[in-house]
């Protein structure tokens, strides 16, 4: 569904991402983790385009994303929910709902979707009409991620969604990315938090100052000592 | 002392003869304030817009025989046109350069807009066509004066479609989107270069509406009449904290109501120091503005 081939990412003079290869395939969850300063923001920045790489190509269904500008990946299915959940001060939590469909012209399966997301969140609901960055991190966590659903993603990209969040949060946020691969949704996960990244992965990818330095599935990293040692506190 | 002796009655009739002069420096704040909030930049050329509305709209009058409703609409459509033009053949390329460098881009373009004016209208002073009723009633004692009031409720209309535009439509969704992270707002989807576009669109639209209303006003015109109207419409903007809708709009009544007193019970050669003065002050005390919640970053 995805595939990165070979891509250098620069910023200036700063080699941020070094021939990264990967790939993900429809119905699967990968997960992308390492440590801070890796480049895993930037690779999620590159494949939504908001990133020009140096070199490499960055496939999605078929089709080089090169040309599509960032504003029409998500018509394609293709959705992030960028690093710190970027929610939309200001803007109340419908509308902020609404930005994630901003691209959809359907008005009923929009209003069927945004019913899902306040039966799925009663919270959301309550607060509607309430300016969105007066909600609490786990909160704006979860408006974020029922924002990029209201595109309908085919490939949900997931740039640290457990960052800052309390433990119990951080369950919850984890139960919700399982329901929503449940629902038929492929995602790419990068997360910090090695241990709950790899157990519900497929597949996944260690990121290391730019480049990949180890992949295998999600039970075998989750075994590997390397792993062990670096990311998950080691034993 | 400037107030002393003074009825209160006729100090309520110089508010009120404020208002006008203030909802049409409110129309230009808001344009000042819309562009800042999308794109950090003081567009000083939007003084330079005003004059081209009030300009286009007598030719559309006095050249076209067109009625005032009419030509002020062709007018508010050409300005919004300039200033889109203006917006991508000299902001967009320094979108991502220092502020300063932007900053004196606006400079450049507002003297290339008023030497362009002067090139082709010469440098005389035109008039503007007195279409509009100058009728005055007197209604209990409060004199209103029919080209006043229609300023006034024009501009109060144009507020409200803007308020609806900007809080009620999938554009003005957009526009408050990109105004806090643009790169969040293309990952919805939002096309961050044509919002910004029709940003700098509504702004000129509305400062042609003012244009041809203190070219009604004032009457006579030059290419430099977008100046002092323009700069106050600034101050009326960092008045009310620069960024903020409602903040321009408070801000661009405050002044026209200020300068008025000002004018009544001072002189009128004192009513623009005052206007500065305010800018000084409010930078000095409060650069955020009346309506701003942060500290000193904004202006
Ligand atoms: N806008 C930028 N300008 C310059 N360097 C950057 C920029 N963004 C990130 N970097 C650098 O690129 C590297 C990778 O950053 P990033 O992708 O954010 O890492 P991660 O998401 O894995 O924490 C880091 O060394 C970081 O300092
Ligand atoms: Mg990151």
């Amino acid at each position: 569904m995805l595939k990165v081939n070979d891509l250098n990412v620069h910023y200036g003079v700063i080699h941020a991402l070094k021939g990264v290869s990967l790939e993900v395939n429809e119905g699967e969850i990968v997960t992308l983790i390492g440590s801070n300063g890796a480049g895993k923001s930037t690779l999620l920045r590159s494949i939504s385009n908001l990133l020009t790489s140096s070199s490499g190509s960055i496939i999605y269904l078929d089709r080089s994303t090169k040309d599509v500008p960032s504003q029409s990946l998500p018509a394609l299915g293709l959705v992030q929910v960028p690093e710190g959940r970027k929610i939309f001060s200001g803007l109340s939590v419908k509308e902020n709902l609404l930005m994630g469909a901003y691209l959809r012209k359907d008005k009923e399966g929009i209003k069927t979707d945004l019913e899902k997301v306040y039966a799925r969140f009663p919270i959301l609901k309550k607060r509607m009409h309430q300016d969105a960055s007066t909600l609490s991190g786990g909160e704006q966590q979860m408006l974020a991620m029922s924002r990029a659903l209201m595109a309908r993603p085919k490939l949900l990209l997931l740039d640290e969604p457990s960052m800052g969040l309390a433990p119990l949060l951080v369950k919850e946020i984890f139960k919700l990315i399982k329901e929503i691969h449940e629902q038929g949704t492929t995602i790419l996960l990068v997360e910090q938090n090695a241990n709950q990244a790899l157990k519900i992965a497929d597949k996944a990818y260690v990121l290391e100052t730019g480049k990949i330095v180890l992949s295998g599935s999600g039970a075998e990293l989750l075994a590997s000592e390397d792993v062990q040692r670096i990311y998950l506190g080691g034993h | 002392m400037l107030f002393k002796g003074v009825r209160h009655d006729t100090i309520f009739t110089t508010i009120i003869n404020g208002l006008p002069i203030g909802s049409v420096y409110a129309l230009v704040a808001l344009g000042y304030t819309m562009v800042y909030g999308i794109i950090k930049l003081i567009n000083f050329a939007h003084g330079e817009i005003f004059m081209v509305g009030a300009y286009s709209a007598m030719i559309f009058i006095t050249m076209f025989n067109l009625p005032l409703w009419l030509a002020m609409m062709l007018s508010m459509l050409t300005t919004a046109i300039l200033g889109m033009v203006i917006e991508k053949v000299a902001y967009k390329p320094l979108r991502k350069s220092s502020r300063t460098a932007a900053l004196i881009t606006a400079i450049g373009v507002s003297f290339l807009l008023q030497n362009v004016m002067l090139l082709i209208m010469g440098a005389r002073i035109y008039t503007f066509p007195q279409v509009f009723s100058n009728t005055t009633w007197v209604v209990n004692g409060l004199r209103v004066n029919a080209l006043q009031l229609g300023m006034f409720l024009t501009s109060i209309a144009l507020m409200l479609g803007l308020q609806f535009v900007v809080h009620q439509t999938k554009l003005g969704r957009a526009m408050r989107a990109v105004a806090v992270d643009k790169d969040a707002a293309a990952l919805m989807g939002v096309d961050v270069n044509h919002t910004i576009s029709m940003t700098f669109a509504l702004g000129s639209a509305l400062a042609a509406a003012a244009g041809v209303m203190v070219g009604m006003y004032y009457i006579s015109m030059t290419p430099y009449m977008g100046f002092a109207p323009g700069l106050k419409a600034f101050v009326a903007a960092v008045f009310g904290g620069i960024g903020l809708l409602p903040g321009a709009m408070f801000g661009g009544f405050a002044i026209g109501i200020i300068e008025t007193l000002v004018a009544g019970y001072g002189s009128t050669l004192f009513k623009d120091a005052v206007v500065y003065a305010i800018l000084i002050l409010v930078l000095l005390i409060k650069p955020s503005g009346l309506f701003g919640k942060g500290g000193k970053e904004k202006v």
